[in-house]
């Protein structure tokens, strides 16, 4: 049963097969037994996810009940949820109870869905590998040495090690497409504006975007269509139409032109992981689809430009952990400027204060324009660099990662070694669009993505994509040997 | 004076105007005033992990009424920034200012001066921002206590050009800015309450000197008198230091009150680098040409405006109109009084301005608050008109009136305040007074013409002011 797509428990519940409490103690059990090793989860909810359970079997009863009634999901524990502790991987969050559901969450609330507990990140979501948490590395199920990227780590490994059938995540850089890459699941990062942003504690607005992850793109679709559309709470969330996303997943790709940016197949990427992306442009052009090189001659900035941005709007939205209203307080200050300093150096990470550091440093009077203003204009280039890419293409392909996953302290040492895991994703972000990362093969018997990039607003086209991908490939059904290895 | 007249002072202000809208300028929480501390602030004013703003487009009407009003341009484009910096009752430790495109810039405010010149000044720009808390400091045993209820609340900050030459003039701006913002009702102008706070940058430079001088900037002065009061206190200050050769320090100073000087804040509070870039969380504010045309159709009649027809309509001189479209209650209870009256304006200007404006400040009070109604002064003003009364009597009747909740003709018919007018009545008292007083007669009529006034007194004396005083006059002549 655990091992179902979302799909497939939708189905199953549907038609009776099952009961959601079954579903939801079936995995309550299977996290007990294997969170320890994984650390995949901050929180579990036992008690409430099982009266969520018996509530929405009862509406499942009744005939009341929605595609997503009685489904278990998981929350990368960044999403605010009411009276469950949002950590966001802080020691500084540690003892937050948000008094408020973010507005995906309570959209998840009205359509069903038993929220099994929330994952584990990197420490406000900065980080590639998931080692920056407060409450320590999740692994990757696939090689328990190994990290399974991030930040978005816990919500994929948890998926990929069948802990719950959906989670979702949130994308700055690369945040679930990466993750999900490195543990062999599908995720999908929405356009930006797309997703509602209230009540997901903010690391770089105007890049942050939360996103379904799923075994398949059928229920990243199924996931999308509750999470997705216009909040008035949200005043970069866009007031377009939310498509009928699993309707159009068997839209025949016949004729559609794929681009493949010959920036993203040159040096650093893994020879293994480049077949594997020319495997899979094979499959896809069985399907019809046409292929193209293009170019996106700004993307080489990226990771420069995302690394001033990013830090500059965290360094002010972490501002407001100061030790006075909530989160962590030090004992004892000496005075007002003591409690500043001594609650953030006590119960920020290294990479948080790093970032802070590097934000206030872009953003400090006399630096602005050679960093901050110069990162947004080259940001403006990297975007029309896409859009006229798009004049040719109706979506892009290429590798989600340079390599597969990397052991744990690996690049804990080196900062810019881990920034440029996200060297294929991070544009994507810059310039606001959807893409996707899924299964596509092993390196070392570790799972590596392929990514599908589309135009604004067009998330249903790369799941039709993925979806017809995944109908004649198996990658995103291998599971990690949890049996062995744990 | 005649150091200072080497001297030529320079001030620009900067204006903190609260906006009277019901919620917050990114929330919904409400705004009201005194309300028990942190009952008015919502997780958004909090700035709670993962709130965002949204902004209240009242506010943006507001400041496009403003905008309208001192002729200037409304950009079709402005940008919400943060302006960063830690401090307790600054809850996201940032606030939500413009900084780059304000929602208003390059306009104008002209007004009269004492001697009945007009003064222009520049306003540089104005800009919508978010007010801060308040922290309290007393009676938390040590420690200090923040109210949030004030955090979030809009403000739209007027910045004037260096355009004022002394302290009078500054004052003169901001009462003509505090004026038009109580006419356009997108302020209460409560200063006790904060909701209009001044910021005065004071420099002085040598006549003639094109350049400026280095500046202080003068924070919070919260009263006209005050605002009057330091300025004059900085401007001597500096005179003095580039009298005996000292430099003046760019800073940023608080007024004392109480000591009546300026003192330096602390350079740690003011050695704040802002880090000012655009909101991410907020759209750019986009102002549609259709929007400012439907905020023009909503502008009252402009202080400027009424004066001018204060002028025309009702036949009043500059300064009398001026001083009765002050504000806006003022001008509306002189309107109500003249109405009421059915009389010459000029005679209520006079009552409004003379009596009743001198009552007023004497028991001060505001126009608002007036014991007398503007149709009860209209009733007086009637019966002085149709010399029902004698002035003399009315003033009597005016302190009843302030005493009292009846009417000027219900007051005059139980007093018998009527004026005698009939011919027969005041020629009886008359002769009364010549046979009671022969040799003041015997005087008049030998040629000490001043003696008139003596029996005119008289004569008013035994009618207890009420004998009409021009038939007096009249009938006295004749009789001596």
């Amino acid at each position: 049963m655990v091992t179902k797509t979302l799909a497939e428990l939708s189905l199953g519940l549907k038609q009776k097969t099952f009961s959601s409490v079954e579903i939801t103690k079936a995995y309550l059990e299977r996290i007990q037994k294997f969170n320890s090793k994984l650390n995949t989860f901050i929180t579990v909810c036992a008690e409430t996810a099982l009266e969520e359970a018996r509530l929405a079997d009862k509406h499942l009863q009744t005939g009341q009940a929605e595609p997503l009634t009685g489904i278990p999901l998981a929350y990368k524990d960044i999403f605010c949820t009411q009276g469950i502790k949002t950590s966001c991987g802080s020691k500084m969050l540690d003892n937050f109870i948000a008094p408020y559901d973010a507005t995906v969450a309570e959209k998840f609330k009205t359509a069903g869905v038993v929220l099994v507990g929330k994952t584990n990140m990197d420490e406000f979501a900065m980080g590639s590998s998931n080692e920056n948490s407060y409450y320590g590395p999740v692994k990757n199920p696939w090689d328990l040495n190994v990290v399974p990227g991030g930040s978005s780590g816990g919500s994929t490994a948890a998926v990929a090690a069948r802990l719950i059938a959906g989670a979702i995540g949130t994308d700055t850089g690369g945040s679930i497409r990466q993750p999900a890459a490195l543990c062999g699941v599908t995720g999908l990062k929405p356009t930006y504006g797309r997703v509602s942003r209230y009540g997901m504690v903010a690391f770089a607005s105007s890049l942050d975007q939360g996103g379904p992850i799923a075994q398949t793109a059928e229920d990243c679709a199924l996931l999308l269509q509750s999470m997705a559309g216009f909040d008035t709470k949200d005043s970069t969330s866009v007031n377009t139409p939310v498509p009928n996303y699993s309707g159009l997943l068997n839209t025949s790709i016949k004729g559609l032109k794929i681009g493949l940016p010959k920036e993203f197949f040159g040096e650093g990427l893994n020879p293994t992981i480049e077949g594997h992306v020319q495997n899979a442009i094979k499959e896809l052009e069985k399907l019809g689809a046409v292929f193209k090189e293009i170019t996106l001659p700004n993307t080489g900035l990226s990771i420069p430009v995302y690394y001033v941005i990013a830090p500059a709007e965290c360094s002010s939205n972490l501002s407001r952990y100061d030790g006075v209203r909530f989160g962590y307080r030090a004992k004892d200050p000496k005075n007002l400027e003591d409690l500043y300093k001594q609650s953030r150096t006590e119960a920020f990470g290294d990479e948080v204060k790093r970032r802070i550091l590097i934000g206030t440093y872009v953003l400090s009077s006399g630096y602005y324009d050679a960093y901050y203003l110069q990162a947004q204009k080259v940001r403006k280039l990297i975007s029309n660099d896409y859009q006229k890419a798009f004049k040719e293409v109706d979506i892009i392909l290429g590798p989600t990662t340079p390599t597969p996953a990397f052991n744990l302290g690996a690049k804990t040492a080196d900062p810019v070694s881990m920034y440029l895991c996200d060297i294929y994703t991070v544009s994507v972000n810059l310039a606001g669009l959807p893409g996707l990362s899924m299964p596509a093969g092993f390196v070392n018997n570790l799972p590596i993505g392929v990514q599908l990039i589309g135009n604004y607003f067009e998330e249903a086209r790369i799941l039709n994509v993925a979806h017809q991908f995944q109908k004649v490939t198996d990658w995103h059904k291998k599971m990690p040997p949890l049996g062995n290895t744990l | 004076m005649t150091t200072q007249s080497k001297w030529e002072t320079v001030i620009g202000l900067e204006v903190h105007v609260q906006l009277l809208t019901k919620s917050k300028l990114f929330s919904g929480a409400a705004t009201n005033y005194g309300a028990e501390p942190n009952t008015q602030a919502c997780i958004i004013d909090l700035g709670f992990p993962g709130i965002l703003p949204v902004l209240n487009e009242e506010a943006v009407r507001m400041a496009i009424k403003l905008g309208l009003a001192i002729n200037a341009e409304i950009a079709p484009k402005s940008v919400f920034a943060r302006k960063n910096y830690f401090y307790p009752d600054l809850p996201k430790g940032y606030q939500i200012s413009q900084y780059e495109l304000p929602i208003v810039a390059k306009g104008s405010l002209s007004f009269s001066l004492e001697d009945g010149t007009l003064k222009k000044v520049n306003i540089t720009r104005a800009h919508l921002e978010e007010d801060a808390g308040k922290s309290l400091h007393e009676d938390f045993h040590g420690y200090s206590g923040i109210d949030l209820n004030r955090a979030g609340i809009p403000l739209i900050e007027v910045v004037s050009e260096p355009d004022l030459r002394s302290a009078k003039e500054a004052v003169a701006y901001l009462k003509t800015l505090h004026s038009l913002v109580r006419y356009l009702e997108i302020s209460d102008g409560n200063m006790q309450e904060g909701s209009f706070r001044c910021d005065a940058n004071v420099s002085v430079r040598p006549r003639g000197e094109t350049k400026l001088g280095t500046r202080a900037e003068i924070k919070n002065v919260n009263s006209f008198r005050f605002v009057e009061k330091a300025i004059n206190f900085e401007v001597e200050r500096q005179i003095d230091l580039l009298e005996s050769g000292k430099p003046v320090i760019q800073e940023t100073r608080l007024y004392n009150a109480d000591k009546d000087e300026t003192r330096p804040m602390r350079s740690k509070e003011e050695a704040n680098d802002y880090r000012y870039f655009p909101d991410p969380d907020l759209l750019p504010v986009v102002i549609q040409p259709d929007l400012i045309e439907r905020v023009r159709k909503t502008l009252p009649e402009l202080p400027h405006e009424k004066t001018a027809r204060f002028e025309e309509a009702y036949g009043l001189s500059k300064y009398d109109a001026a001083v009765l479209t002050s504000s806006r209650e003022l001008a509306n209870y002189f309107e109500t009084t003249v109405k009421a009256s059915n009389s010459e304006p000029k005679l209520s200007a006079n009552w409004v301005m003379g009596d009743l404006l001198g009552a007023l400040n004497k028991a001060n009070l505001d126009i608002t608050q007036s014991p007398i109604q503007a149709e009860r002064l209209g009733g007086l003003i009637k019966r002085i008109s149709d010399k029902t009364i004698s002035g003399k009597i009315a003033k009597t009747i005016f302190d009843a009136l302030w005493n009292s909740k009846e009417d000027a003709d219900t007051i005059i018919q139980k007093q018998g305040l009527q004026q005698v007018t009939d011919t027969s009545a005041i020629e009886a008292i008359i002769d009364t007074i010549i046979a009671e007083n022969p040799s003041q007669v015997a005087d008049y009529r030998s040629g000490k013409d001043k003696l008139f006034g003596f029996f005119v007194g008289q004569v008013m004396k035994a009618s207890q002011g009420k004998a009409n005083p021009e038939q007096v006059n009249e009938i006295l002549k004749k009789k001596l």
